[in-house]
Formats: C-alpha cells, sequence, structure tokens
C-alpha cells in the first residue's frame, strides 16, 4: 500500500447513502415482474403435534389462487435443510424439512404455500385452508425437554442433542486446592436479531433455459446456492443468486431458511415468477432466534484474586430444529466464557436442548452476549467476596499483551484450537476508566440522590472476527480508466461498498471516484464467495483485494511493458494514472487495453482476529418503579487497523444500542403450550431513540492483527458483547445496599422492582 | 374504486380496492418504493410519508382517505441529484447503515423541522422516537436532525 495512502483510515462519506437517503435503493420488495404470483405461508398455531391431514380445496378454489403447496407436492422425500457451521453427524436428524412433514413442531413452521395474483387473495385463501393437527404435550423450556416425557423426534429418543465440552488445564485439580469458589446459576431470554426490513425473495424461472434466478440473497449466497441446487435437482451454475440492498443482517438475515427452497420450487412449480415478503407478526416467529441460555457455573481463586479456574455446565434451548448455524451461540458459550482473562483451568460443558419452539441461530455476538454476561457477573461477586476492587480484579486477570498469543478453551467434539492473536487489553480498560471518570464517578456507587440510586459497573470482552477458509476478489481496469471491484462478501447494510472502495482505491493510488462500483454478492460476479459473517468481510474480502490489486498492478506492467518494449519489472505504475518505462517513456492507463485489464485474488485464512476492549456504564435505578435510566456507557475498543473510523463508531454504538434493548427490554416469552406470547412490535419492544441518548465509542487501532495483509480485526459486534454483563453489574451496584443481585435479563422495570421488593422483604424478615 | 391525489407535486389517479392501504398503493401501484414497509401495525415507522404537511404513516391510512390530499414520499423531497440539507445531514453525520428505516426517519425529522425549526435534542427524540431504526443506535440520526436545523430556519416562510 503506497505510504501516502488517503482513504484507508478516513472517515469518508458512505457511497451507498446517495440512494438510500433519496428512496432510491432496491431492496427485494421493490423489485416487480410482470406475471408476479404472490406467495403466502400457512403457518403452525400449534407448537407440537401430528399432522393428520391438511384440507386445501377451498383454498384452491378462491379465485386468483393458482396453486396451494404442501409437503405431499414435495415428490418422495421432503427435502431437509443441512446445517452450515458445525454440520456433525449427531446433527443430522434434528434439521429441519423446508415444509412441516408429518410432524409440527413450533408455532410458524410452514404448512402450506398459497400463490394467488395478489399478496391480499393469497392471505385470504391462508384462512380456508384447513389443517388437522393432533396435539402432543409441548416442550416449552428446557427443563422439560430434559425431562424426556415428550420428545420432539422420537427416532432419537431424546430431546439432548448434543454436548459440548470447553477443556483447558485441571479444573478439578485446581478447584481441589482453590482457596475461595462460589457457584452461581444465571439465565439470558430469548431475544433476536430484528432486522428492520422483513426477509423477502424473487424467484424466477426460465423453463425454456433451465435456469432459476432468486433475487434477495444475502450473507452466505455461494453456499445457499449449493443447497438449493442440490435440493431442487439443478446444476449449481443453473441458479443465479442476486443480493440487493439489504435492510439489516445482524446473524440472522441470509441463513437458508424453509423459504428459500418453498420460493424458488414455488415458482419452478407453477412457471411464473413468485414473490414472497415476511411480515413482521411472520418474521417474529419464523426467523432465527437466539440467545436463550442457563448456567450453573463455578469460579475458583486465589486470596490474591488470581483466578485458578472455572467449571460448571450451560444449557442452551435450540428450538424445533438444528438449523444452519444453530450450534454457534452454544459452542461460544463454552469456548469463550473465559473472554479476554487469563483462566488456566476450564471444564464448562453446554447442553444443546430441542424445545417446541421457533429455531435459533446466530445473533450478532452468539453465545458472548449470554456468556459475558454469566462471567462478568460472576466475577463482580468474587471481586466483592475477597475484598477485592472490582477494576483490580479485573486488572489481575486479563491476559496481558506479552503472553500473546495466548491459547483458549479448546472444544469437544471439535478439537479445533484457537489463541488470541494480539493486544494490550488492560490498555482499553485503563482509557474506558477514564472516559467515563470513573474516580470521580466512584463516590456515587450505591448512592441515592434525588430519589434514585446509582451504579457503575465496568467489563472486558473480545470479539473473534475473520473466519476463514478463504476469500475472492477480482479488479477490472477498466478501458476508460476506472476500476471495477468484484467480491465474494456480501453486505448486509453495514456499508461494504464504501469500505471495500476505500482498500481498492487505495492499494491502486486512484481517488475513490475512479471506482466504478463495488459489486458484491451476488452469484454471477466471482466465480466463489464465502460471504460476511463472523466479522469477516472487511478483514476476508479487503485482503483479497489488497492481493487482487497486487496481481493487476502485475498485469499492468507486463501490457505496459509489451507496449513500452521494455521488461515487466523496468515498469513503474505512478499515481495510478500511467504506467512509466525505463527513460521515461510513459502509457496513460486510460485505454491501456480496449477489453480491460482483469485481475483476482483470493485470501486464505485459518486463524481468527480478536478486537477487543471495555465498556463502563454509570446507571440510576428507581426504586419506586424499577426503571434504570442509563446515564453514560462508554464503549472502548481496539479493533486493529481501522478502514472508516466514521463506520466502525457507528457500528459500535449501534451495537451497544441493540445490546440494552436484549438487556432491558427485548424477550420473546412462551407460554408452557409453547405459544409465542410476542407477535408484534407492540409486544417485542426494542430501544427507540428516546431511550438511550448517551452512547460514546472510542476506536483504537494500537495493535494490527498480525494475520492479514490489511492488519484489521474484525469488528461490529463488540459493542454488543459485554452489554448485559455490564449493566447487570451496574444495577447491582446501584442497589448494593439492598443486596440486590441480578441473576436474569432482561432487566425490565417489573424484574428490577421485583428484586428490590424481594430483598426488602428478606431484610424485613431477618 | 377511483382515487385521486397528488404525489410529489403530480396528480394521480388509482384504480384501488377499498382495503388498500396508502403504503401498499405509493410503492405498487405508483411504484415508489422509497417508502418501506417495516411492520404493517403502525410502529416502526418505515413508511412515514407527509400528507397535507403532516408525518403520516401509510400503513395505516387506506389509499382512499388520500383523496383531495397532498402527499410528500421521500423521493419528493429532493428534486435534482443533489440531497437536500438533511439528506446531506444524515450523510455527514452517519445516520444511516442499512438504509431500510432512512425514507421514514427523513420525512419525519423533515415534517418536524418545517414546522419547529429550534426543535431541541429533548424534542427530536421524542419525535423520532416513532421511528425503530436497528442499525444506529439513533444517536447519530438525533445529531444529524440538530445539524440540520440551520437550513430550515433560513427558509422559515418560504415552502419547503
Amino acid at each position: 500500500m503506497r505510504p501516502t495512502n488517503l482513504l484507508v483510515g478516513s472517515a469518508v462519506e458512505r457511497l451507498e447513502d446517495l440512494r438510500f437517503l433519496r428512496g432510491r435503493g432496491q431492496y427485494v420488495d421493490d423489485l416487480a415482474r410482470d406475471g408476479v404470483l404472490h406467495a403466502a405461508i400457512l403457518r403452525s398455531s400449534i407448537a407440537h403435534g401430528r399432522i393428520r391431514s391438511i384440507e386445501i380445496a377451498a383454498a384452491r378454489a378462491l379465485a386468483g389462487v393458482h396453486a396451494v403447496i404442501t409437503a405431499a407436492d414435495m415428490g418422495k422425500s421432503v427435502p431437509i435443510i443441512p446445517m452450515r457451521l458445525q454440520p456433525l453427524p449427531e446433527f443430522h436428524p434434528f434439521e429441519q424439512p423446508v415444509i412441516a412433514d408429518g410432524k409440527v413442531r413450533y408455532v410458524g413452521e410452514p404448512i402450506a404455500v398459497v400463490l394467488a395474483d395478489s399478496a391480499a387473495i393469497a392471505e385470504d385463501a391462508l384462512a380456508l385452508i384447513e389443517p388437522d393437527i393432533e396435539p402432543l404435550p409441548a416442550v416449552a423450556n428446557r427443563r422439560a425437554a430434559a425431562k424426556d416425557d415428550s420428545i420432539l423426534f422420537e427416532d432419537k429418543g431424546t430431546n439432548l442433542a448434543l454436548t459440548f465440552r470447553a477443556t483447558r488445564g485441571d479444573a478439578a485439580a485446581a478447584f481441589g486446592d482453590a482457596a475461595y469458589t462460589r457457584r452461581e446459576t444465571f439465565r439470558v431470554q430469548r431475544h433476536f436479531a430484528l432486522p428492520m426490513e422483513p426477509r423477502g425473495l424473487l424467484a424466477d424461472w426460465d423453463a425454456a433455459r433451465g435456469r432459476l434466478t432468486v433475487c434477495g440473497a444475502s450473507k452466505v449466497p455461494f453456499f445457499n446456492r449449493r443447497i438449493l441446487a442440490k435440493q431442487i435437482g439443478l446444476p449449481e451454475d443453473a441458479i443465479e443468486m442476486v443480493e440487493n440492498d439489504v435492510g439489516g443482517g445482524f446473524g440472522a438475515r441470509g441463513e437458508f431458511y424453509p423459504e428459500d427452497f418453498l420460493i424458488p420450487f414455488a415458482a419452478r412449480h407453477v412457471g411464473r415468477p413468485v414473490k414472497w415478503t415476511e411480515d413482521r407478526r411472520e418474521q417474529l416467529m419464523a426467523m432465527n432466534h437466539a440467545r436463550e441460555a442457563e448456567c450453573d457455573i463455578e469460579i475458583a481463586c486465589a486470596r490474591d484474586g488470581r483466578i485458578l479456574g472455572l467449571r460448571g455446565h450451560a444449557f442452551a434451548d435450540m428450538g424445533a430444529y438444528m438449523r444452519t448455524n444453530g450450534a454457534v451461540g452454544a459452542r461460544n458459550i463454552a469456548q469463550f466464557m473465559s473472554g479476554p482473562y487469563r483462566i488456566p483451568n476450564i471444564d464448562i460443558d453446554v447442553s444443546l436442548l430441542m424445545t417446541n419452539k421457533t429455531p435459533v441461530g446466530t445473533y450478532r455476538g452468539p453465545g458472548r452476549f449470554e456468556t459475558d454476561f454469566f462471567r462478568e457477573r460472576l466475577l463482580d461477586m468474587a471481586a466483592q467476596d475477597l475484598g477485592l476492587d472490582r477494576v483490580e480484579f479485573r486488572r489481575r486477570n486479563l491476559v496481558s499483551a506479552g503472553e500473546m498469543p495466548y491459547p483458549i478453551a479448546t472444544i469437544a467434539p471439535f478439537e479445533n484450537r484457537d489463541e488470541l492473536d494480539s493486544g494490550d487489553y488492560q490498555m482499553t480498560l485503563e482509557r474506558c476508566l477514564e472516559e467515563i471518570d470513573w474516580g470521580r464517578k466512584s463516590r456515587l456507587q450505591g448512592r441515592e440522590i434525588d430519589g434514585r440510586y446509582h451504579g457503575l459497573a465496568v467489563g472486558c470482552f473480545i470479539e473473534g472476527g475473520a473466519a476463514g477458509p478463504k476469500e475472492g476478489a477480482r479488479l477490472v481496469l477498466e478501458p476508460d480508466g476506472s476500476l471495477s471491484v468484484y467480491v465474494g462478501s456480501s453486505a448486509v447494510g453495514q456499508g461494504l461498498e464504501t469500505a471495500f472502495a476505500q482498500i481498492a482505491a487505495d492499494a491502486m493510488e486512484i481517488p475513490i471516484d475512479r471506482i466504478r462500483g463495488v459489486f458484491h454478492g451476488s452469484t454471477s460476479y466471482v466465480s466463489d464467495g464465502y460471504g460476511s459473517y463472523h466479522s469477516r468481510a472487511v478483514v476476508m474480502g479487503g485482503s483479497a483485494i489488497l492481493l487482487a490489486a497486487s496481481a493487476l498492478r502485475d498485469a499492468i506492467r507486463s501490457r505496459a511493458a509489451h507496449r513500452l518494449g521494455c521488461d515487466p519489472a523496468a515498469v513503474e505504475i505512478v499515481e495510478g494514472s500511467k504506467a512509466v518505462g525505463p527513460g521515461g517513456s510513459s502509457l496513460p492507463l486510460v485505454g491501456i487495453a480496449d477489453e480491460g485489464i482483469s485481475a483476482e485474488g483470493s485470501f486464505l485464512n485459518k486463524k481468527h482476529t480478536y478486537t477487543y476492549g471495555a465498556h463502563a456504564a454509570h446507571v440510576a435505578v428507581d426504586p419506586k418503579t424499577g426503571h434504570v435510566q442509563l446515564i453514560d456507557y462508554v464503549v472502548v475498543e481496539d479493533c486493529g487497523r481501522i478502514i472508516n473510523p466514521m463506520m466502525l463508531r457507528g457500528q459500535v454504538i449501534g451495537s451497544v444500542v441493540q445490546g440494552l434493548g436484549g438487556a432491558f427490554m427485548e424477550d420473546l416469552a412462551y407460554d408452557d403450550q409453547g405459544q409465542l406470547l410476542a407477535g408484534s412490535l407492540a409486544d417485542y419492544l426494542i430501544p427507540t431513540a428516546s431511550d438511550f441518548p448517551m452512547i460514546r465509542a472510542v476506536v483504537m487501532e494500537v495493535h494490527p492483527s498480525p494475520i492479514n495483509p490489511l492488519g484489521a480485526k474484525g469488528a461490529g459486534e463488540g459493542g454488543i458483547i459485554a452489554v448485559g454483563g455490564v449493566i447487570a453489574n451496574a444495577v447491582a451496584n446501584a442497589l448494593s445496599s439492598f443486596s440486590v443481585q441480578p441473576r436474569e435479563l432482561p432487566l425490565t422495570p417489573s424484574r428490577v422492582w421485583h428484586l428490590l421488593h424481594d430483598a426488602r422483604r428478606a431484610e424485613a424478615a431477618e | 374504486m377511483p382515487v385521486r391525489f397528488e404525489v410529489n407535486g403530480k396528480n394521480v389517479e388509482v384504480e384501488v380496492e377499498p382495503r388498500l392501504t396508502l403504503a401498499d398503493c405509493l410503492r405498487h401501484n405508483l411504484r415508489l418504493t422509497g417508502t418501506h414497509v417495516g411492520c404493517e401495525h403502525g410502529v416502526c415507522g418505515a413508511c412515514t410519508v407527509i400528507v397535507d404537511g403532516a408525518a403520516v404513516r401509510a400503513c395505516l391510512m387506506l389509499a382512499v382517505q388520500a383523496e383531495n390530499t397532498k402527499v410528500v414520499t421521500v423521493e419528493g423531497l429532493s428534486r435534482d441529484d443533489g440531497l437536500t440539507p438533511l439528506q446531506a445531514s444524515f450523510r455527514k453525520h452517519h445516520a444511516l447503515q442499512c438504509g431500510f428505516c432512512t425514507p421514514g426517519m427523513i420525512t419525519t425529522a423533515h415534517a418536524l423541522l418545517s414546522e419547529e425549526p429550534d426543535a431541541d435534542a429533548e424534542r427530536v427524540r421524542e419525535v423520532l422516537s416513532g421511528n425503530l431504526c436497528r442499525c444506529t443506535g439513533y444517536v447519530s440520526i438525533v445529531e444529524a436532525v440538530l445539524d440540520a436545523r440551520a437550513a430550515y430556519r433560513k427558509r422559515e416562510g418560504t415552502a419547503p
């Protein structure tokens, strides 16, 4: 990269904004096709049952209805959706059929698809379908699941899909010798990504050419194309996945869902384009849920506050099926419970239990949000027991810069070794304390001022990123001298086009306005792509762009050398605009090749990056209502090389506020019959503009990642990971005079009030 | 049934079912897809348009109720290839990421500042609390709206 690199590291205004701000974005529901039919999906209203019959005649007879599709139309077997991440054979029996096949296992499971002239007629027809379902006892939570009285998959004979185990050192020995131990239980509630744009698909079957086009792809289009091709019986290159503008992903959008088969199948079934747009109620019951987990864990420390070990059990409520990335959260709960801390002895298992609820998948900071809540709560409790300052307790136990790379717990049955890559964890902690003015504010801890109790907390986190195995990019120097960037990464609304334009422009030493476009996500742009998940797009796609740029410069030199009659090694590309040979003869890059010059780059990676940092919060709790006001919130993180500090800060603050939603309000509650109680945005509350005005983010680039040429680390999830733990600790700190210890999220006014009420009653009883 | 109204300065006549919402009419009959539909129950605010000067949820209004009104959508705010001061302020402050809630934020903020160019941070937050954004955490949106106030003060008294 040139020494005068101007764009990477600058707060470049986003290229995407010009269309979004004027209503010119093109999301999948904005697309129109002649002759399109609209799909509506009948979903189970029963959590667990056996399908006796599905009466579709009346729906089929409605004017304007063209087809009603059920499992009976799927041929000899209903396709199953395979797992994308951790596709262990043990999970196979729990994978989801694309449409209910014999049984329904959650409220929201697709039973039938209606195709009609309009979405309104299709929805009218849903009311005319009569499924006859014999109800079975619902397994509504992990405790009921563990009893195995009612079983979701009878062939398996158990609701326990698998148990992961994270180990390091010798936990039994460490606990045997420890001067101090404490055992606690904690719980995080079910909540989810809720991107503002609902999902949607538009599938077009071209019978004459045998080609299928699917608009609405995102996140991992190449992987999803492989699944669809296999399920639908087409060669992969007969399917084009098109990524349109995408209204938020946060882990949940773009995984292969039942609709990703049903809508293309429907289009082929009727030989017409078919469009489906999820409504919000559907989204709440159909999109991947996340986070629901409990633990029973124990910490061991020496008297001086050194953490000696962490052990215990965790339980993840998986919902009804193992979806494409359903095991990630559970795995991370076990593997990352130690977070950024030096914990030499670990033995934590996590049981994955099937229940009659919407299946789970990843949501920003999967497993990490949950496990950070568990760990940071336990650390504050331990510090108090040991009579240590909780900041000093953390300082003593953070992994130091000199210990990098630092190995973390190994997971069975994966046995993949992982290590923290680089960083100075204490530096971000100190900076965070400084930013929130910890020294001065410490005096407020637990104090009542104007009827509200003030509390402080600080916590530390790590964020994994940069999942391999590879990413590809192709750069084209166009005949007019502009540069086209094609990449296998996907945009989900994070500003990918701008970040990649910055990287590509710097690598080719051209101004950003010479970037003709950044083309991403669709399967037609590059031969293979790995997409955007695990905070990997910038690290993997950005590094691939650097490698492609290097190859493109070689190709330009070689073309210029041919025309200048010299050796390619003697050609220099100057200011990104001309190729200069020996003796000063030069060629402008504009028009250097009539057909343009193209070059590819592919970045391979097996290691993970670890962004790290600290969060601090100042809250005030109203004891009369249980309402918690957030007075100040600061995140400090070091993400290695920063591409665009403005966009990064935006990611961090947005991520924090999502985390505050999880900490204070969001709850996908179910009753004991497995009925979802949060079917609208009036029931499922997320943060609004008036809830949390004071959030600050300080982004640093002190320790570039040693494992990629950009030096970048995955970012964008760090803002959410520590929120639950920090908020709960701040509330505990505020209410320390009542010995209130939150052990469960969300901290709704009602829950906080009850905690306080119970603590006062307990005190009075003594 | 037929319905006649004005959209972004142009008269339109559309044949609609009585149950069609204004949001769906704008998006699918008139192909003005800048107005987004996020919840269809009036909570998220993505479908906000300006009807006779007031910010209105187009998912809670039937198209037939728009008869004889003047409707402005996000497409009608900038008339050329440039950005309005409010839109430019959103870009400058990075007040959008995925862009899905953005048209509703822009129309809501435009209606607010047209009436109250001196709205303070608390007032801006209060009004924007009817529009959900899942990406930004709102901090930058509030900053963008506050920063755009100067442009509305200058043109007070003139048509927007």
